[in-house]
């Protein structure tokens, strides 16, 4: 196998754990002193390509993780080095700038600039975004690298001759296929458990190279083609009644006709 | 393939729309004779996929014409059964078997070639794992950005999707010529599958290679009905406390109430029941007439995949659990004596 120069995009988003709030004029989602923390899917983007390495030690040849987003994206670059990726590549976007966050579209064109630039073979992402839910960026930097795709994927084995066998989650199951590298995979939550950076990781990450650039210097057109006209809370759904016993239930779930 | 005075005059159409208050019947008629939807529909081994017909249903609802879509081998006489579905005109279909597992490698480019042909300004498909994989791909291709999993149309280009795991919902106008939709099949209920006489046509095919060889599935086999379309779901999570008891206590119960099993994050992880019964942000979307969980405390993640439900049942032991904040009924109690004698009073 050729060796593998894998990149990993990663996302600095509100904490899992937080309940996001909307502001005050519907506009956006409250990002003022929440917590934020690297995208989880985009963890085991990371841990993926590091056990990769792990597994196939003379194969990999680097591992780049790449964020767009505001000066504190470097963050969780930072966390990515501490988990074992090699450098980084941040791109300022700061909130707001361009009317909101990048779009899925943008960020695929992004990537498939680095791609390039960096020669990479492997690009290994998260299947979604826990903020904007979209799904979409792993499966459109494919389509315009016109390389194959393997989605959220539960087991990945490297092969010999470039193959890589996947297994992805899909609806009542899992299916497994087979393509040759360069490839683009994205990663479901069973494919591994990612590690804890240890404190001299974190340390050692702080040397590692992480190179700045702008949007201007990227020179891709990322203008949003979609438009927000309002972000709202969902209507509240009004719960909290509670019975004594089996039979309460019973007698209430007829009562909502729900049996 | 999209002439600019098309484009144009579209946007002509969508502007007299908004301006005049009484909206006249010549204007309605060019704004629905100019948008025309492609309705991508999903087959397995021959057999039509009913849920993917909610995104029939979403056609519908934007106006204009409605055109189906399916593609893989002997798939006439799935079309011939699809021409039957209400509120399609015409059926297009493409027949090869490359096309039969949804690679995105080959189903992509196909997608894109007809959709140029027959310019259609919306393509619609459900939010299922085959729309998940397949549109974004054909979307970049097309250089649009998709709008995934909504669950409202407001107007031809503006939509509604939750974001944030159903947290908000955002309002999205769309300012690409051709709208790549994915939704969400419980805010559509699927086109009925009988009444409709759609024009039955073969398609383009491109006969892009496919990269990606498809080895083998592995799907649960159950007598149960399918999770994502069920009217009744009962659910188990951590609570339950291992596989023997899920086992034991969730599939009488859903049997007792014909439903479909569940399960939250917490349940899968620890090995309780499979991946695929996963509900939340990150498994299934459910909106069911009933949805009963028993040991599930309700995060925010979990919350996400089944807060649409109607009647919201849940069985828990901490009384401050947060799913007995949008729970319609709730039950403190253990589960381990609640849940049977639930089930069986519920066969009596």
């Amino acid at each position: 196998m050729s060796g593998l120069r894998i990149l990993v995009p990663i996302k600095r988003v509100i904490d899992y754990a937080v309940k996001p709030r909307v502001n005050k004029t519907n506009t956006a989602i409250e990002t003022n002193g929440v917590k934020h923390s690297m995208n989880p899917f985009d963890e085991l983007s990371v841990e993926e390509a590091v056990r990769i390495r792990e597994k196939n030690a003379a194969k990999v040849e680097d591992i780049l993780a790449f964020s767009a987003g505001p000066a504190k994206a470097q963050d969780v670059l930072r966390t990515a080095m501490a988990m074992g990726a090699d450098r980084g590549v941040h791109v300022l976007v700061e909130d707001g700038v361009e009317g909101g966050e990048l779009e899925p579209l943008g960020v695929a064109k992004m990537l498939r600039k680095i791609v390039d630039e960096e020669k990479r073979n492997l690009v290994i992402l998260g299947k979604q975004s826990i903020s904007d839910d979209s799904a979409q960026t792993g499966q459109m930097l494919a389509g315009l690298l016109n390389w194959p795709q393997a989605t959220q994927a539960a087991k990945v084995e490297m092969g010999a001759d470039d193959m890589v066998t996947v297994t992805r989650e899909v609806d009542g199951g899992v299916e497994t296929v087979k393509m040759k590298l360069p490839m683009v995979i994205t990663t479901d939550l069973r494919l591994n458990e990612p590690r804890y950076a240890s404190l001299p990781n974190i340390m050692k990450a702080k040397k590692k190279p992480l190179v700045k650039k702008t949007l201007e210097e990227m020179g891709v057109d990322v203008g949003r083609r979609l438009k927000t006209i309002k972000i709202a809370e969902p209507p509240a759904r009004k719960g909290g009644d509670k019975v004594e016993d089996v039979d309460g239930m019973i007698k209430k779930l007829k009562e909502l006709g729900a049996i | 393939m999209f002439s600019i005075s098309r484009s144009t005059a579209l946007r002509q159409a969508r502007t007299s729309l908004r301006q005049s208050q009484a909206t006249t019947v010549p204007h309605v008629s060019s704004l629905a004779r100019l948008l025309s939807s492609l309705a991508v529909l999903e087959q397995r081994d021959g057999k039509l996929n009913t849920s993917s017909l909610s995104a029939v249903t979403a056609a519908q609802r934007l106006g204009g014409s409605v055109t189906g879509f399916l593609a893989g081998s002997s798939v006439k006489a799935v079309a011939e059964e699809a021409a039957k579905v209400k509120g399609l005109e015409k059926i297009i279909y493409v027949e090869n078997g490359a096309y039969d597992k949804g690679l995105p490698e080959n189903f992509a480019p196909l997608l894109v070639e007809n959709i140029k042909k027959g310019g259609f300004t919306h393509i619609l498909a459900g939010n299922s794992a085959f729309g998940k994989n397949v549109m974004p791909r054909a979307a970049a291709i097309l250089d649009t950005q998709q709008i995934s999993d909504i669950t409202g149309i407001e107007s031809e280009d503006t939509f509604t999707r939750p974001i944030y795991a159903g947290n908000a919902i955002l309002t999205v106008q769309s300012t690409d010529d051709i709208k790549i939709i994915t939704l969400r099949q419980t805010s559509f209920a699927p086109a009925e599958t009988e009444g409709g006489s759609a024009e039955i046509s073969e398609g383009v095919d491109p006969k892009a290679e496919s990269p990606t060889e498809w080895l083998s599935e592995d799907l649960a086999k159950s007598d149960r009905p399918e999770l994502a379309t069920a009217t009744r779901v009962v659910s188990g999570g951590r609570g339950l406390k291992s596989k023997e008891e899920f086992d034991r206590l969730m599939p009488p119960l859903a049997d007792a109430l014909g439903a479909a099993i569940g399960a939250s994050r917490a349940a899968v992880d620890s090995g309780f029941a499979d991946n695929s019964l996963q509900v939340g942000q990150t498994g299934k979307n459910v909106a069911p007439q009933l949805y009963l969980c028993a040991g599930i405390s309700g995060a925010i993640q979990h919350l996400a995949g089944m807060k649409d439900s109607k009647v919201i049942a849940a069985i828990n032991k901490d009384a401050d659990a947060p799913i007995f904040q949008v729970a319609d009924v709730g039950l403190v109690g253990d589960l381990f004596d609640k849940v049977p004698e639930l089930t069986e009073k519920l066969k009596a």
